[in-house]
């Protein structure tokens, strides 16, 4: 029992640790997978699941991150690296620990509503459409994305928002 | 507190030292591994911790300072050793019924839910229990002591994938619920990715690596560059180089912010990567305190 103490008090969130099973709790509206060959560490592939989320929608301020209990029995992953992800994000400032209920979305990081997320999404699948018929692969598509993503921020001296828009994905391609 | 501290420990069999002058203080709070090639020691080593043998010289403490194998340190500690060996000929509520008995402390109520959430027909002979059944019930019975350290000697050797993720998941969850620490041995470098935070990596009955994994990955990285520069690193602590004719690749003790010379680039390491340079120079080592690595001449690899 001390040492479930310890590992809360690392992280200033005893909750977290120590949810009663038994409590019916509001289920997250997301889940986290894994991708063991893709390199990157496993605190991280949570972060950027979350931000992804956020960015897309599927979680909202308010929304309850997954409880660590059952993150870890899902992905059979240590605790402390559950833990390390939602420290991080609680750094960033996107996420807040509540005391004996967990962890929640504090901010958003998804500017655009839903419905034109679904329209940009939608020219962007005409534009790939007019890319492959011009005889690009894959790669050669995010190749020229990636630079045209980099001119358009470029040109624009470093505005506000590329930092929100482009964190996650930078170090994934890079 | 330390969960398990090791003061220049051996251990022989008669002629043969299975360990020698092993130190370690392994902090609690964490899944602790332990790799390393056959006979480097592991299971003595998880033996001594556990209290079923006797160091020939030194001393191991479990559980901050209580010697291993004093009933103090019994009450703290469960063990599941190698292939989970039971009574083949008992049932499963019968090797129940046996450990409660044997115990001072055992959560039947604990024991008997996890069984029912498992499947595992409490009626059948131990023996007659698939190989992930049979590890599901071992680690039942132990983790129904709630014990503070759990041990596991190459808990999933026996295991198929499925029944390996449903063990692990079993423990992380123990650790969540009841704050318990795992040391755990096994082969499977790249399963132990996911559920490790502290490595130990021993040789020929020697701690060759112990420390955080973060911090380890965080003070190593991979350098590539021209064969003809490697000369430049021989003071360096440089822990494993594999070299071919233009290009070598060295692993080397170095931070991230460490400057790296023209022409050579550096890439961060993976836990597998840092394993297996270790295992492959076993005159290298990376223990807390001064860096031993340093100064240390690898030999060389070539392709």
């Amino acid at each position: 029992m001390d040492i479930g103490k310890e590992v809360s008090a690392e992280t200033g969130r005893p909750g977290d640790v120590s949810t009663p099973s038994g409590r019916p709790a509001a289920a997250s509206p997301i889940e986290f997978r894994l991708d063991a060959a893709s390199g990157v560490p496993t605190y991280l592939q949570v972060v950027h699941q979350v931000e992804h989320a956020l960015r897309l929608g599927y979680l909202k301020p308010g929304d309850q991150l997954p409880k660590v209990r059952d993150v870890v029995a899902a992905l059979a992953i240590n605790p402390n690296t559950v833990l390390k992800a939602y420290k991080e994000l609680e750094t960033k400032g996107l996420a807040a620990g509540r005391p004996g209920q967990g962890t929640f979305v504090q901010a958003t990081l998804s500017q655009v509503a839903l419905p034109e997320l679904t329209g940009l999404h939608r020219s962007l699948l005409g534009w790939l459409a007019s890319a492959e018929a011009s005889g690009l692969d894959e790669d050669g598509m995010v190749a020229l994305f990636t630079s045209a993503l980099r001119d358009f921020f470029d040109r624009r001296g470093g505005s506000a928002g590329r930092r929100g828009a482009a964190s996650g994905e930078t170090e994934g391609v890079a | 507190m330390n969960i398990i501290e090791a003061n220049g420990v051996s251990k022989r069999y008669g002629r043969t030292w299975a360990l020698r002058e092993c130190t370690l203080a392994v902090p609690g709070g964490h899944v602790a591994a332990l790799v390393g090639p056959n006979g480097a020691g592991k299971t003595t080593l998880l033996n001594l911790v556990a209290g079923l043998s006797v160091p020939s010289a030194g001393a191991v403490t479990v559980l901050g300072c209580r010697p291993a194998g004093s009933p103090a340190a019994l009450d703290g500690i469960a063990f599941v050793a190698q292939d989970t060996p039971m009574y083949k000929n008992l049932s499963a509520a019968d090797m129940l019924h046996l450990t409660r008995n044997l115990n001072h402390r055992f959560d039947q109520h604990y024991a008997r839910t996890r069984l029912g959430e498992l499947d595992i027909p409490l009626k059948r002979k131990t023996g007659k229990l698939s190989g992930g059944q049979q590890a599901q019930l071992a680690l039942t019975l132990a983790l129904a002591r709630h014990p503070r350290l759990l041990v596991l000697d190459e808990p999933m050797a026996m295991l198929d994938p499925l029944a390996r993720h449903d063990f692990m998941a079993s423990v992380m969850t123990a650790m969540v619920a009841d704050g318990v620490s795992v040391v755990l041995s096994s082969h499977v470098l790249a399963e132990l990715e996911r559920v490790a935070d502290y490595l130990i990596v021993m040789t020929r009955g020697r701690v060759q690596v112990a420390g955080e994994i973060d911090g380890l990955l965080a003070s190593h990285r991979m350098l590539t560059g021209p064969a003809a520069d490697l000369d430049r690193y021989a003071e360096r602590p440089v822990v494993h180089v594999r070299r071919g004719e233009a290009q070598a690749h060295l692993l080397v003790r170095a931070n991230a912010d460490d400057p790296v010379p023209p022409g050579w680039q550096a890439h961060p390491v993976g836990l597998e990567e840092l394993a297996l340079a270790y295992l492959r120079e076993p005159g290298a080592g990376a223990l807390p305190g001064p860096a031993r690595g340093r100064g240390i001449r690898p030999s060389e690899v070539t392709r």
